[in-house]
């Protein structure tokens, strides 16, 4: 298990690697100055090709990329951001602890709902509760969430008055944005949930614990649900990954100082440093939920799990063949 | 002798979009105390969902019970509250299922899933129940100590075993076993099937065994029923069925299993196939394959009559001219 898992970070590193990659080219392909955009249409000239040559941007594509790729390797520099002269890493992190609370709340919001109703649902199939709660989760998966989130604006702090409209000051702060973007994504979690319980349902093995006399109740939380919950987990692992590379729809319509806003912003500035380190933020936290999740499958299925370690009896086995 | 089990009248009907399977049609079946019955019939014929039905397990939808009684030692299974079959289910009546690859949890250890239904019907603490789990792994002859792990890591052979240590956990009055040997090899068949006759008569348990090898009805029943299309065709001693047979359908498949001592004749398999239990002959089911339909069997459906001591059969022809030459 510890193996597999050293592996699987290892290979991260490719993917990063040609994330850094990807990103750098295509920022450096996307017309614009950043030197003009940090200095005004209004500045002279030679101010501006003095910039770009102090920021490095007369280089040739590798150099430049080559020298990115560096830093960030043996130096863990992640550059300055052009628009304020900090550290990018520092503007990351200023910002990285609201992204993952917003993340964090909706995730367990989302899950929480999407779950219990999906497990109702499933069991009273074709009930009305069923059919009312089917009806919900789809209206749920195609309402866009920044209109959802402006509903709730209008409704509980415009007209109700009860919750702050925009800004994170204090837990009340969090209520609507975690519960717009929780509730979204549990109509989602319900859905597969309950189809993935639905085929459960119908397997053998639910019979037999049926035949031992085993009350309902049991045989759902016990005996189906742990099978059902792979497809479910892998939903709820990239919905986390998702959501730490910031919700910019919502952090934009609750004025939330998020990471996902900061990306968006920075790149209409072409502050270029900040969204190479953004992204490999992103794309870092995506490949640590999706290796969670694979280790998740080993405790939920020990199918999967005898599989982690297969990878090393067959090494035996071939260094038993060389001796 | 008292009867444990005894089935009036029992319809099952699945719905499907093709449209109504009648899988069991006006069954009447009786197991005394201590006996074994054997179930025969080909794939199809709802040996199945009749022990399913006495286990109050069809799956609903699409499966529905459209009429009849269900008895057990005097009360109808099918009026009992939910709570009250659950409590019958597992202890009393337990279930041997025919698909030992699919039947057990994947994600639950196999001495977890044996001491699961301990637990339910006895008033026993985790580590007891744990305990007899491991007596009973024993029992069927898996060492103790693979009580933790999982069916992933167990052959066919010994998942089957597992199977049969649940149903036997909490000492059954009736065991309903649903070919518990068709999935595994000739020599293990033998073992697996030892050991059920052997837990059998040590408990003194009555059993329904169902299966489509006549070779096992022979070694371990008292009674044979033949089922057909959803109907028990022949009833009887297991000397009545082998030396009296009654029935065409029965007379066939005796024809189409090979006989060692007589190497010449050749098998003689059954012409045509049964017929689609969503649509059902007007007549007796098995006419359009029997070898003396006439144009009652066309029009009527034959009842089951009782042809000699205990012995029944459903058919028109019985006991008319020209019966006696092909016995
Ligand atoms: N869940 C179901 N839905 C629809 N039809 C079903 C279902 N289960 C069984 N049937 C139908 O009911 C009939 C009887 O099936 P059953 O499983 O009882 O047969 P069987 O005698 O046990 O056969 P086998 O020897 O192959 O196990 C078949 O025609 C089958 O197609
Ligand atoms: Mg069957």
């Amino acid at each position: 298990m510890i193996r597999y898992i050293g592996k699987r970070l290892l290979m991260m590193v490719p993917v990063l690697l040609g994330v850094i990659v990807i990103v750098f080219t295509i920022m450096y392909l996307t017309p614009g100055d950043p030197a003009r955009m940090m200095l005004g249409a209004g500045a002279p000239a030679s101010a501006v090709e003095e910039l770009r040559e102090t920021l490095g941007l007369n280089d040739s594509y590798f150099v430049q990329l080559l020298r990115y790729i560096k830093n960030v390797v043996f130096r863990f520099d992640l550059g300055q951001s052009y628009a304020s002269n900090k550290p990018v890493i520092n503007e990351i992190l200023e910002r990285f602890p609201k992204t993952i609370l917003l993340a964090t709340l909706s995730v367990t919001i989302s899950v929480i709902v999407g779950i219990s109703m999906g497990i109702i649902s499933a069991t009273k199939q074709y009930s009305i509760f069923d059919k009312i709660a089917t009806s919900i989760a789809l209206l749920g998966v195609s309402m866009p969430t920044f209109w959802a989130g402006l509903m709730a604006v209008i409704i509980f702090s415009v007209h109700l008055r009860w919750l702050p409209a925009s800004g994170s000051y204090g837990w009340e702060y969090w209520i609507l944005p975690s519960l717009t973007l929780g509730l979204s994504s549990s109509a989602t979690i319900m859905r597969m949930t309950r189809s993935s319980l639905l085929e459960v349902i119908r397997q053998d093995y639910i019979r037999t614990a049926r035949a031992k006399g085993q009350n309902e109740r049991v045989v759902i939380i016990y005996h189906a649900l742990k099978n059902a919950m792979i497809p479910v987990i892998t939903v709820i692992g990239m919905r986390f990954g998702a959501l730490l590379g910031g919700s910019v729809l919502i952090e934009s319509v609750f004025a939330i100082s998020g990471l996902g806003k900061f990306i968006i912003d920075s790149i209409s500035m072409r502050d270029n440093p900040v969204v190479q380190g953004g992204v490999l933020l992103l794309a870092l936290s995506f490949s640590i939920c999706n290796l969670l999740v694979d280790i998740l499958y080993g405790f939920l299925d020990p199918r999967i799990k005898s599989q982690y370690s297969i990878s090393r009896k067959r090494g035996w086995r071939r260094n038993a063949q060389a001796q | 002798m008292d009867n444990v089990i005894e089935i009036k009248d029992l319809s099952i009907q699945y719905a499907t979009d093709e449209g109504i399977v009648k899988a069991v049609n006006h069954l009447n079946l009786q197991l005394a105390r201590g006996e074994t019955l054997g179930l025969v019939g080909e794939t199809g014929a709802g040996k199945t969902t009749t022990a399913l039905g006495i286990m109050g397990l069809i799956p609903d939808p699409p499966g529905v019970i459209t009429g009849g009684e269900i008895l057990f030692e005097g009360t109808d299974l099918l009026k009992l509250s939910k709570q009250r079959l659950r409590a019958i289910r597992g202890n009393k009546i337990s279930m041997i299922f025919q698909d030992p690859m699919t039947s057990l949890n994947p994600v639950v250890t196999v001495g977890d899933q044996i001491a699961e239904s301990i637990r339910i019907h006895e008033k026993l603490s985790r580590a007891e129940a744990a305990l007899k789990a491991k007596d009973m792994l024993e029992l069927v002859g898996i060492p103790g100590d693979r009580y933790g792990e999982y069916p992933h890591q167990f052959s066919g052979g010994m998942k089957q075993r597992v199977i049969i240590a649940i149903a036997l956990s909490c000492n059954p009055e009736v065991i309903l076993a649903d070919e518990p040997t068709t999935a595994l090899d000739v020599t293990i068949q033998a073992q697996v099937l030892d050991l059920i006759s052997k837990l059998k008569k040590e408990k003194n348990t009555s059993m329904i065994l169902i299966t489509h090898d006549l070779g096992v009805v022979v070694e371990i029943c008292d009674k044979v029923a033949i089922m057909y299309a959803g109907e028990i065709v022949e009833y009887g001693s297991l000397e009545q069925i082998y030396d009296q047979t009654a029935h065409p359908y029965t007379k066939g498949l005796f024809g189409s299993i090979p006989d060692i001592e007589a190497k010449t004749s050749r098998l003689k398999p059954i012409p045509g196939l049964m017929p689609d239990p969503s649509n059902l002959p007007e007549g007796c089911s098995f006419e359009p394959r029997c070898e003396r339909s006439c144009q009652l069997c066309k029009e009527e459906n034959p009842p089951l009559i009782e042809i000699g001591n205990g012995h029944f059969v459903k058919c028109h022809n019985y006991g008319k001219v020209g019966e006696g030459e092909d016995v």
